[in-house]
Protein backbone atom coordinates (compact mmCIF):
# COMPACT_ATOMS: atom_id res chain seq x y z
CA UNK A 1 0.00 0.00 0.00
CA UNK A 2 3.02 1.93 0.43
CA UNK A 3 5.01 1.36 -2.52
CA UNK A 4 6.44 4.87 -4.24
CA UNK A 5 7.21 4.28 -7.90
CA UNK A 6 8.60 7.80 -9.00
CA UNK A 7 7.17 6.94 -12.51
CA UNK A 8 3.62 7.65 -10.99
CA UNK A 9 4.58 10.90 -9.77
CA UNK A 10 3.90 12.70 -13.24
CA UNK A 11 0.55 11.36 -13.41
CA UNK A 12 -2.24 13.41 -12.35
CA UNK A 13 -4.23 9.47 -11.68
CA UNK A 14 -3.54 6.87 -9.26
CA UNK A 15 -2.82 4.07 -11.61
CA UNK A 16 -5.15 1.04 -10.33
CA UNK A 17 -3.79 -1.80 -12.61
CA UNK A 18 -7.03 -3.70 -12.42
CA UNK A 19 -9.21 -1.14 -13.73
CA UNK A 20 -7.68 0.48 -16.54
CA UNK A 21 -5.52 -2.58 -18.13
CA UNK A 22 -8.10 -5.35 -18.72
CA UNK A 23 -11.60 -5.70 -20.59
CA UNK A 24 -13.30 -6.36 -17.38
CA UNK A 25 -16.72 -5.82 -15.63
CA UNK A 26 -17.50 -2.81 -13.52
CA UNK A 27 -15.75 -4.37 -10.69
CA UNK A 28 -14.57 -3.03 -7.20
CA UNK A 29 -11.35 -1.02 -8.05
CA UNK A 30 -8.36 -1.97 -5.40
CA UNK A 31 -8.30 0.27 -2.67
CA UNK A 32 -6.97 3.88 -3.23
CA UNK A 33 -3.44 4.32 -2.62
CA UNK A 34 -1.75 6.69 -0.01
CA UNK A 35 1.01 7.89 -2.81
CA UNK A 36 1.24 11.66 -2.59
CA UNK A 37 2.42 11.68 1.26
CA UNK A 38 2.47 15.72 1.36
CA UNK A 39 -0.94 16.07 0.35
CA UNK A 40 -1.82 12.90 3.26
CA UNK A 41 -4.65 13.55 5.04
CA UNK A 42 -7.26 16.48 4.95
CA UNK A 43 -5.48 19.00 7.27
CA UNK A 44 -2.55 19.20 4.53
CA UNK A 45 -4.41 20.16 1.41
CA UNK A 46 -4.20 23.64 0.46
CA UNK A 47 -7.42 23.67 -1.75
CA UNK A 48 -9.04 25.78 0.54
CA UNK A 49 -11.51 24.97 2.66
CA UNK A 50 -13.80 23.29 0.17
CA UNK A 51 -12.03 20.73 -0.18
CA UNK A 52 -11.65 19.67 3.32
CA UNK A 53 -15.16 19.74 4.63
CA UNK A 54 -16.48 16.71 3.37
CA UNK A 55 -19.55 15.58 4.99
CA UNK A 56 -19.23 15.01 8.82
CA UNK A 57 -21.51 14.87 11.75
CA UNK A 58 -24.20 13.37 12.94
CA UNK A 59 -26.27 11.07 15.71
CA UNK A 60 -26.39 7.48 14.70
CA UNK A 61 -27.18 4.69 17.46
CA UNK A 62 -28.33 0.86 17.51
CA UNK A 63 -29.16 -1.32 20.71
CA UNK A 64 -29.73 -4.55 21.33
CA UNK A 65 -33.04 -6.00 22.95
CA UNK A 66 -34.98 -9.07 23.26
CA UNK A 67 -36.46 -9.05 19.89
CA UNK A 68 -33.36 -8.35 17.66
CA UNK A 69 -31.13 -4.62 17.46
CA UNK A 70 -32.74 -1.53 16.42
CA UNK A 71 -30.69 1.05 14.59
CA UNK A 72 -32.09 4.38 14.73
CA UNK A 73 -30.34 6.94 12.43
CA UNK A 74 -30.85 11.26 12.03
CA UNK A 75 -30.32 12.71 8.00
CA UNK A 76 -28.48 15.70 7.87
CA UNK A 77 -24.91 16.03 6.31
CA UNK A 78 -23.17 18.88 6.90
CA UNK A 79 -20.22 20.58 4.42
CA UNK A 80 -18.65 22.70 6.95
CA UNK A 81 -21.53 25.11 8.52
CA UNK A 82 -23.37 24.90 5.05
CA UNK A 83 -26.12 21.84 5.22
CA UNK A 84 -25.46 20.19 1.81
CA UNK A 85 -28.49 17.82 2.56
CA UNK A 86 -31.04 16.62 4.86
CA UNK A 87 -32.44 13.45 3.06
CA UNK A 88 -29.32 11.71 3.55
CA UNK A 89 -29.58 8.05 4.15
CA UNK A 90 -26.82 6.54 6.81
CA UNK A 91 -28.46 3.02 7.15
CA UNK A 92 -26.54 1.49 4.52
CA UNK A 93 -28.58 -2.13 3.24
CA UNK A 94 -24.93 -3.98 3.18
CA UNK A 95 -27.44 -7.42 2.31
CA UNK A 96 -30.42 -8.63 3.50
CA UNK A 97 -29.35 -9.44 6.83
CA UNK A 98 -26.70 -7.04 7.22
CA UNK A 99 -26.48 -3.28 7.80
CA UNK A 100 -24.05 -0.14 8.61
CA UNK A 101 -24.36 3.15 10.18
CA UNK A 102 -22.53 5.75 8.68
CA UNK A 103 -21.06 8.42 10.84
CA UNK A 104 -17.94 10.77 10.02
CA UNK A 105 -17.20 11.26 6.23
CA UNK A 106 -19.97 9.89 4.50
CA UNK A 107 -17.81 9.50 1.23
CA UNK A 108 -15.54 6.75 2.96
CA UNK A 109 -18.40 4.99 5.11
CA UNK A 110 -20.26 4.38 1.59
CA UNK A 111 -17.37 3.68 -0.22
CA UNK A 112 -16.01 0.73 2.42
CA UNK A 113 -19.80 -0.56 3.20
CA UNK A 114 -20.30 -1.00 0.26
CA UNK A 115 -16.91 -2.73 -0.51
CA UNK A 116 -17.98 -5.01 2.67
CA UNK A 117 -21.13 -5.75 0.70
CA UNK A 118 -19.28 -6.54 -2.48
CA UNK A 119 -16.73 -9.20 -0.22
CA UNK A 120 -19.96 -10.79 2.08
CA UNK A 121 -21.53 -11.44 -1.41
CA UNK A 122 -18.39 -13.28 -3.03
CA UNK A 123 -18.17 -15.37 0.18
CA UNK A 124 -21.51 -16.01 -0.09
CA UNK A 125 -20.79 -17.34 -3.28
CA UNK A 126 -17.96 -19.07 -2.86
CA UNK A 127 -18.31 -20.78 0.50
CA UNK A 128 -22.45 -21.44 0.01
CA UNK A 129 -22.83 -19.83 3.44
CA UNK A 130 -23.13 -16.26 4.67
CA UNK A 131 -20.52 -14.60 6.48
CA UNK A 132 -21.21 -14.27 10.17
CA UNK A 133 -22.00 -10.56 11.43
CA UNK A 134 -18.11 -11.14 13.45
CA UNK A 135 -16.56 -12.08 10.66
CA UNK A 136 -18.16 -9.09 8.33
CA UNK A 137 -16.82 -6.51 10.91
CA UNK A 138 -13.61 -8.10 11.20
CA UNK A 139 -12.97 -7.75 7.29
CA UNK A 140 -13.64 -4.07 7.65
CA UNK A 141 -11.43 -3.62 11.08
CA UNK A 142 -8.60 -5.30 8.69
CA UNK A 143 -8.91 -2.58 5.97
CA UNK A 144 -9.47 0.42 8.25
CA UNK A 145 -6.24 -0.75 10.86
CA UNK A 146 -4.19 -0.71 7.00
CA UNK A 147 -5.51 3.00 6.65
CA UNK A 148 -4.79 4.10 10.38
CA UNK A 149 -3.45 7.72 10.13
CA UNK A 150 -4.28 8.39 6.62
CA UNK A 151 -7.35 10.48 7.55
CA UNK A 152 -10.07 8.64 7.23
CA UNK A 153 -13.02 9.14 9.17
CA UNK A 154 -15.24 6.53 10.05
CA UNK A 155 -17.39 5.80 12.79
CA UNK A 156 -19.86 2.65 11.82
CA UNK A 157 -21.88 0.42 13.37
CA UNK A 158 -22.28 -3.19 11.78
CA UNK A 159 -25.61 -4.70 12.86
CA UNK A 160 -26.78 -7.98 11.30
CA UNK A 161 -28.09 -11.42 11.78
CA UNK A 162 -26.34 -14.70 11.38
CA UNK A 163 -26.81 -18.20 12.81
CA UNK A 164 -25.65 -17.33 16.09
CA UNK A 165 -28.22 -14.52 16.88
CA UNK A 166 -28.46 -10.93 16.53
CA UNK A 167 -24.84 -8.90 16.82
CA UNK A 168 -24.09 -5.17 17.40
CA UNK A 169 -20.02 -3.81 16.62
CA UNK A 170 -18.89 -0.17 16.55
CA UNK A 171 -15.88 0.20 14.07
CA UNK A 172 -13.73 3.26 13.80
CA UNK A 173 -11.34 4.76 11.44
CA UNK A 174 -8.63 3.83 14.59
CA UNK A 175 -9.14 0.33 13.70
CA UNK A 176 -11.11 -0.11 16.68
CA UNK A 177 -13.65 -3.09 16.80
CA UNK A 178 -16.33 -3.25 20.07
CA UNK A 179 -19.26 -5.78 20.52
CA UNK A 180 -21.83 -4.09 22.36
CA UNK A 181 -25.43 -3.76 23.29
CA UNK A 182 -25.70 -0.06 22.99
CA UNK A 183 -23.66 2.81 21.30
CA UNK A 184 -24.05 5.95 19.83
CA UNK A 185 -21.82 7.65 17.38
CA UNK A 186 -21.49 10.96 15.79
CA UNK A 187 -21.52 14.96 17.22
CA UNK A 188 -24.73 14.37 18.36
CA UNK A 189 -24.02 10.53 20.28
CA UNK A 190 -23.67 12.72 23.86
CA UNK A 191 -27.56 13.41 23.95
CA UNK A 192 -28.79 10.54 22.33
CA UNK A 193 -26.54 8.47 25.24
CA UNK A 194 -28.47 10.38 27.93
CA UNK A 195 -31.86 9.24 27.27
CA UNK A 196 -30.33 5.97 25.74
CA UNK A 197 -29.02 4.94 29.20
CA UNK A 198 -32.42 6.11 31.17
CA UNK A 199 -34.53 4.23 29.51
CA UNK A 200 -33.23 0.99 28.31
CA UNK A 201 -34.24 -2.15 29.09
CA UNK A 202 -32.83 -5.46 27.34
CA UNK A 203 -36.75 -7.00 27.56
CA UNK A 204 -38.13 -4.34 25.73
CA UNK A 205 -41.58 -4.65 23.30
CA UNK A 206 -39.96 -3.78 19.65
CA UNK A 207 -42.48 -0.46 19.87
CA UNK A 208 -40.80 0.58 23.09
CA UNK A 209 -37.51 0.14 21.34
CA UNK A 210 -38.89 1.85 19.00
CA UNK A 211 -40.19 4.83 20.45
CA UNK A 212 -36.98 4.73 22.46
CA UNK A 213 -34.80 5.19 19.34
CA UNK A 214 -36.70 8.15 17.76
CA UNK A 215 -36.75 9.43 20.92
CA UNK A 216 -33.09 9.11 21.38
CA UNK A 217 -32.66 10.81 18.34
CA UNK A 218 -35.34 13.45 18.63
CA UNK A 219 -33.25 14.82 21.74
CA UNK A 220 -29.83 14.66 19.73
CA UNK A 221 -30.54 16.59 16.71
CA UNK A 222 -32.85 18.96 18.78
CA UNK A 223 -29.19 20.16 20.87
CA UNK A 224 -26.77 19.64 17.84
CA UNK A 225 -26.38 21.65 15.40
CA UNK A 226 -24.80 18.80 13.16
CA UNK A 227 -27.77 16.53 13.21
CA UNK A 228 -31.25 17.04 12.34
CA UNK A 229 -33.65 16.38 9.34
CA UNK A 230 -35.26 12.85 9.54
CA UNK A 231 -35.01 9.77 11.81
CA UNK A 232 -34.84 6.63 9.65
CA UNK A 233 -35.47 3.55 12.14
CA UNK A 234 -34.38 -0.46 11.40
CA UNK A 235 -35.06 -3.30 12.77
CA UNK A 236 -33.06 -6.53 13.04
CA UNK A 237 -34.35 -9.95 13.62
CA UNK A 238 -33.79 -13.44 13.22
CA UNK A 239 -34.47 -13.15 9.19
CA UNK A 240 -32.71 -10.11 8.00
CA UNK A 241 -34.13 -5.97 9.01
CA UNK A 242 -37.27 -4.36 8.34
CA UNK A 243 -37.44 -0.53 7.94
CA UNK A 244 -39.55 0.56 10.55
CA UNK A 245 -39.50 4.01 9.69
CA UNK A 246 -38.49 6.13 6.79
CA UNK A 247 -38.38 9.52 7.36
CA UNK A 248 -40.17 11.12 10.36
CA UNK A 249 -39.28 14.86 10.48
CA UNK A 250 -37.83 15.63 13.65
CA UNK A 251 -39.75 19.27 13.73
CA UNK A 252 -42.79 17.33 13.79
CA UNK A 253 -41.71 15.37 16.64
CA UNK A 254 -41.16 18.27 18.62
CA UNK A 255 -44.16 19.88 18.46
CA UNK A 256 -45.65 15.88 19.21
CA UNK A 257 -43.42 15.62 22.34
CA UNK A 258 -44.45 19.10 23.36
CA UNK A 259 -48.02 18.03 23.27
CA UNK A 260 -47.64 15.71 25.63
CA UNK A 261 -45.72 17.54 27.94
CA UNK A 262 -48.69 19.46 28.19
CA UNK A 263 -46.98 22.24 26.09
CA UNK A 264 -49.45 24.47 24.10
CA UNK A 265 -47.00 26.85 22.47
CA UNK A 266 -48.37 29.78 23.06
CA UNK A 267 -45.38 31.53 25.74
CA UNK A 268 -47.74 31.14 28.75
CA UNK A 269 -46.16 28.63 30.80
CA UNK A 270 -42.66 31.04 30.35
CA UNK A 271 -44.88 33.92 31.48
CA UNK A 272 -46.58 32.02 34.63
CA UNK A 273 -42.98 31.10 35.97
CA UNK A 274 -42.14 35.02 35.58
CA UNK A 275 -44.90 36.43 37.30
CA UNK B 1 19.10 63.30 28.27
CA UNK B 2 21.39 60.46 28.07
CA UNK B 3 20.19 57.43 28.53
CA UNK B 4 22.30 54.39 28.35
CA UNK B 5 22.19 51.90 25.01
CA UNK B 6 21.20 48.82 27.03
CA UNK B 7 18.69 50.79 29.29
CA UNK B 8 17.27 52.08 26.07
CA UNK B 9 16.96 48.91 24.25
CA UNK B 10 14.88 46.98 27.58
CA UNK B 11 11.87 49.37 27.05
CA UNK B 12 12.02 47.73 23.10
CA UNK B 13 10.10 44.41 22.49
CA UNK B 14 12.64 41.67 21.73
CA UNK B 15 10.47 40.67 18.72
CA UNK B 16 10.32 44.10 16.45
CA UNK B 17 10.19 42.74 13.13
CA UNK B 18 13.68 44.60 11.73
CA UNK B 19 15.13 43.61 8.17
CA UNK B 20 17.88 40.54 9.76
CA UNK B 21 14.36 38.27 11.62
CA UNK B 22 11.82 38.69 9.00
CA UNK B 23 11.57 35.04 7.66
CA UNK B 24 9.33 35.66 4.70
CA UNK B 25 7.70 31.76 4.01
CA UNK B 26 6.92 31.55 0.81
CA UNK B 27 3.66 29.73 0.37
CA UNK B 28 3.83 25.79 -1.16
CA UNK B 29 2.92 25.56 -4.35
CA UNK B 30 -1.18 24.36 -4.56
CA UNK B 31 -2.10 22.10 -6.99
CA UNK B 32 -5.75 22.63 -6.48
CA UNK B 33 -7.33 26.17 -8.09
CA UNK B 34 -11.52 27.26 -7.75
CA UNK B 35 -12.37 27.95 -11.21
CA UNK B 36 -15.59 28.36 -9.48
CA UNK B 37 -19.59 29.07 -10.86
CA UNK B 38 -22.42 27.74 -10.15
CA UNK B 39 -24.51 24.48 -11.38
CA UNK B 40 -27.56 23.16 -10.73
CA UNK B 41 -29.70 20.40 -11.95
CA UNK B 42 -33.71 19.65 -11.07
CA UNK B 43 -35.21 16.64 -11.79
CA UNK B 44 -39.01 16.36 -12.67
CA UNK B 45 -41.04 13.12 -14.55
CA UNK B 46 -40.05 12.75 -17.93
CA UNK B 47 -37.51 15.59 -17.56
CA UNK B 48 -34.03 16.50 -16.01
CA UNK B 49 -32.76 20.28 -16.63
CA UNK B 50 -29.33 20.87 -15.85
CA UNK B 51 -27.70 24.58 -15.81
CA UNK B 52 -24.63 25.74 -15.40
CA UNK B 53 -23.18 29.33 -15.98
CA UNK B 54 -20.43 29.87 -18.31
CA UNK B 55 -17.49 31.84 -16.19
CA UNK B 56 -14.07 30.00 -16.10
CA UNK B 57 -12.30 32.29 -12.95
CA UNK B 58 -9.23 32.10 -11.51
CA UNK B 59 -9.38 34.03 -8.35
CA UNK B 60 -10.13 37.91 -9.44
CA UNK B 61 -9.55 36.99 -12.90
CA UNK B 62 -12.08 36.03 -15.66
CA UNK B 63 -10.44 33.25 -17.65
CA UNK B 64 -13.36 32.79 -20.12
CA UNK B 65 -16.74 33.72 -20.31
CA UNK B 66 -18.04 30.39 -22.53
CA UNK B 67 -16.29 27.49 -21.07
CA UNK B 68 -19.17 24.78 -20.45
CA UNK B 69 -19.63 23.23 -17.09
CA UNK B 70 -21.81 20.41 -18.39
CA UNK B 71 -21.14 17.11 -20.19
CA UNK B 72 -23.52 14.71 -21.24
CA UNK B 73 -22.06 11.30 -21.07
CA UNK B 74 -25.31 9.22 -22.10
CA UNK B 75 -28.32 10.01 -24.12
CA UNK B 76 -29.89 9.95 -20.31
CA UNK B 77 -27.65 12.05 -18.19
CA UNK B 78 -25.12 15.14 -17.86
CA UNK B 79 -22.48 15.23 -15.61
CA UNK B 80 -22.30 19.07 -14.45
CA UNK B 81 -19.00 20.39 -12.53
CA UNK B 82 -18.06 23.05 -10.59
CA UNK B 83 -14.77 23.19 -8.87
CA UNK B 84 -11.65 23.21 -11.13
CA UNK B 85 -12.01 23.00 -14.34
CA UNK B 86 -8.73 21.07 -14.89
CA UNK B 87 -9.94 18.40 -12.89
CA UNK B 88 -13.37 18.43 -14.42
CA UNK B 89 -11.96 17.77 -17.66
CA UNK B 90 -9.66 14.91 -15.96
CA UNK B 91 -13.02 13.18 -15.25
CA UNK B 92 -15.25 13.84 -18.05
CA UNK B 93 -12.51 11.80 -20.42
CA UNK B 94 -12.35 9.09 -17.50
CA UNK B 95 -16.20 8.91 -17.53
CA UNK B 96 -16.83 9.24 -21.66
CA UNK B 97 -13.97 6.87 -22.13
CA UNK B 98 -15.31 4.26 -19.49
CA UNK B 99 -18.59 4.95 -20.31
CA UNK B 100 -17.93 3.71 -24.24
CA UNK B 101 -16.37 0.69 -23.19
CA UNK B 102 -19.21 -0.42 -21.26
CA UNK B 103 -21.51 0.51 -24.66
CA UNK B 104 -19.10 -1.61 -26.28
CA UNK B 105 -18.94 -4.44 -23.68
CA UNK B 106 -23.08 -4.23 -23.11
CA UNK B 107 -24.37 -3.30 -26.25
CA UNK B 108 -26.65 -0.83 -24.13
CA UNK B 109 -25.59 2.70 -22.93
CA UNK B 110 -24.93 2.58 -19.28
CA UNK B 111 -28.33 3.45 -17.11
CA UNK B 112 -27.96 6.73 -14.36
CA UNK B 113 -27.70 4.63 -11.82
CA UNK B 114 -24.67 2.84 -12.96
CA UNK B 115 -22.71 5.99 -14.52
CA UNK B 116 -23.74 7.48 -10.75
CA UNK B 117 -22.17 4.49 -8.76
CA UNK B 118 -19.29 5.15 -11.50
CA UNK B 119 -18.35 8.32 -10.79
CA UNK B 120 -18.74 7.69 -6.74
CA UNK B 121 -16.03 5.01 -7.11
CA UNK B 122 -13.83 6.83 -8.96
CA UNK B 123 -14.08 10.15 -6.96
CA UNK B 124 -12.73 7.67 -4.27
CA UNK B 125 -10.31 6.21 -5.97
CA UNK B 126 -8.33 9.30 -4.86
CA UNK B 127 -9.39 9.60 -2.19
CA UNK B 128 -6.07 10.96 -0.64
CA UNK B 129 -5.60 13.67 -3.66
CA UNK B 130 -9.07 14.57 -4.74
CA UNK B 131 -10.94 15.79 -7.83
CA UNK B 132 -11.44 19.33 -6.47
CA UNK B 133 -14.45 18.64 -8.03
CA UNK B 134 -18.63 19.27 -6.60
CA UNK B 135 -20.62 17.45 -9.07
CA UNK B 136 -24.11 16.93 -10.07
CA UNK B 137 -25.39 13.81 -12.13
CA UNK B 138 -28.39 14.55 -13.77
CA UNK B 139 -30.36 11.94 -15.60
CA UNK B 140 -33.48 10.12 -16.50
CA UNK B 141 -33.64 6.58 -14.68
CA UNK B 142 -35.61 3.50 -15.87
CA UNK B 143 -38.73 5.02 -15.35
CA UNK B 144 -38.05 8.19 -17.46
CA UNK B 145 -37.78 9.59 -13.65
CA UNK B 146 -35.84 12.38 -13.64
CA UNK B 147 -33.14 13.08 -10.67
CA UNK B 148 -30.37 14.00 -9.33
CA UNK B 149 -26.89 13.17 -8.26
CA UNK B 150 -25.09 15.45 -5.91
CA UNK B 151 -21.90 14.61 -4.63
CA UNK B 152 -19.40 15.91 -2.45
CA UNK B 153 -15.62 15.93 -3.61
CA UNK B 154 -14.40 12.24 -2.65
CA UNK B 155 -17.43 10.32 -3.95
CA UNK B 156 -20.23 10.21 -1.20
CA UNK B 157 -23.74 10.50 -2.91
CA UNK B 158 -27.43 10.89 -2.59
CA UNK B 159 -30.52 10.62 -5.26
CA UNK B 160 -32.20 13.86 -4.95
CA UNK B 161 -35.08 15.79 -6.89
CA UNK B 162 -32.85 19.18 -7.15
CA UNK B 163 -29.26 19.90 -6.13
CA UNK B 164 -26.82 23.28 -6.51
CA UNK B 165 -23.15 23.12 -6.52
CA UNK B 166 -20.36 25.24 -6.90
CA UNK B 167 -19.94 29.11 -5.65
CA UNK B 168 -23.42 30.44 -5.36
CA UNK B 169 -24.59 27.22 -4.11
CA UNK B 170 -25.82 28.71 -0.70
CA UNK B 171 -27.44 31.54 -2.24
CA UNK B 172 -29.48 29.32 -4.86
CA UNK B 173 -29.90 26.62 -2.79
CA UNK B 174 -32.42 28.05 -0.21
CA UNK B 175 -34.22 29.47 -3.24
CA UNK B 176 -34.63 26.71 -4.40
CA UNK B 177 -35.93 24.98 -1.27
CA UNK B 178 -38.55 27.44 -1.06
CA UNK B 179 -39.97 27.21 -4.61
CA UNK B 180 -39.38 23.36 -5.29
CA UNK B 181 -40.24 21.97 -1.51
CA UNK B 182 -42.32 24.62 -0.17
CA UNK B 183 -40.56 24.74 2.79
CA UNK B 184 -41.54 28.02 4.95
CA UNK B 185 -44.29 28.48 2.11
CA UNK B 186 -48.09 28.99 3.69
CA UNK B 187 -49.63 28.32 0.56
CA UNK B 188 -47.26 25.12 -0.56
CA UNK B 189 -47.81 25.70 -4.70
CA UNK B 190 -45.40 23.62 -6.18
CA UNK B 191 -44.34 24.13 -10.15
CA UNK B 192 -45.15 20.95 -12.17
CA UNK B 193 -44.67 21.82 -15.48
CA UNK B 194 -40.92 22.44 -17.02
CA UNK B 195 -41.74 26.17 -18.20
CA UNK B 196 -42.77 26.91 -14.41
CA UNK B 197 -39.35 25.53 -13.43
CA UNK B 198 -36.95 26.99 -16.44
CA UNK B 199 -38.09 30.29 -15.06
CA UNK B 200 -37.33 29.75 -11.54
CA UNK B 201 -33.88 27.91 -12.73
CA UNK B 202 -33.28 31.38 -15.17
CA UNK B 203 -33.97 33.76 -11.80
CA UNK B 204 -31.91 31.61 -9.82
CA UNK B 205 -28.96 32.23 -12.04
CA UNK B 206 -29.90 36.33 -11.88
CA UNK B 207 -29.51 36.17 -8.22
CA UNK B 208 -26.65 34.55 -8.16
CA UNK B 209 -24.54 36.76 -10.93
CA UNK B 210 -26.18 39.28 -8.86
CA UNK B 211 -24.38 38.69 -5.74
CA UNK B 212 -21.91 36.42 -6.22
CA UNK B 213 -18.88 37.47 -8.59
CA UNK B 214 -17.62 34.48 -9.96
CA UNK B 215 -21.19 33.73 -11.53
CA UNK B 216 -22.48 35.43 -14.61
CA UNK B 217 -21.50 35.89 -18.08
CA UNK B 218 -24.20 33.25 -19.88
CA UNK B 219 -25.95 30.65 -18.31
CA UNK B 220 -26.36 26.82 -20.31
CA UNK B 221 -28.95 25.02 -20.04
CA UNK B 222 -29.44 21.37 -20.94
CA UNK B 223 -32.99 19.59 -21.05
CA UNK B 224 -32.55 15.83 -21.03
CA UNK B 225 -35.99 13.72 -22.26
CA UNK B 226 -36.60 10.41 -23.51
CA UNK B 227 -37.09 12.12 -26.77
CA UNK B 228 -33.53 13.99 -26.59
CA UNK B 229 -31.50 17.19 -25.12
CA UNK B 230 -32.49 20.39 -25.93
CA UNK B 231 -30.04 23.00 -25.28
CA UNK B 232 -30.14 26.50 -24.60
CA UNK B 233 -28.04 29.76 -23.56
CA UNK B 234 -29.33 32.55 -21.88
CA UNK B 235 -27.14 36.14 -20.94
CA UNK B 236 -26.46 36.46 -17.18
CA UNK B 237 -25.18 40.09 -16.09
CA UNK B 238 -21.10 39.98 -17.68
CA UNK B 239 -18.87 42.62 -14.97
Amino acid sequence: MFDFDPSTFGLAHTYQKEDKDEINTLKMPSAPQVIYRTLNGPTQTNGGNKLNNFKHGTTTLGFVFKEGILLAVDSRASMGSFLSSEQVRKVIEINEYLLGTMAGGAADCQYWLAYLANHCRTYELKNGSKLSVAAASKFLQGILIGYKNSGLSMGCMIAGSDLSGQHLYYIDNDGMRLKGDIFSVGSGSTYAYGVLDNHYRYEMSLNEAVELGIRAIYHATHRDTASGGVVRVYHIHQNGWTKVHDGIDVVDLHYQFAQQKGLVGDGDEAKQRLF
Amino acid sequence: MYIPMNEMLKHFKQDVPTMANITHKSEQWSPYHDNSGTVLAVGIPGAVIVAGDTRLSNGYNIMSRDATKLSQLTDKCVLATAGQYADFIALRKFLQQRLQLYEFQNEVQASTETVAHLLSRELYSRRFFPYYTFNLLAGLDENNHGFVYGYDAIGSYDKMTYGVQGSGQELVVAVLDNQLKGYNKINKTIPQTREEILDIILDCFSCAAERDIHTGDNVEILIITSAGTERLIKPLRKD
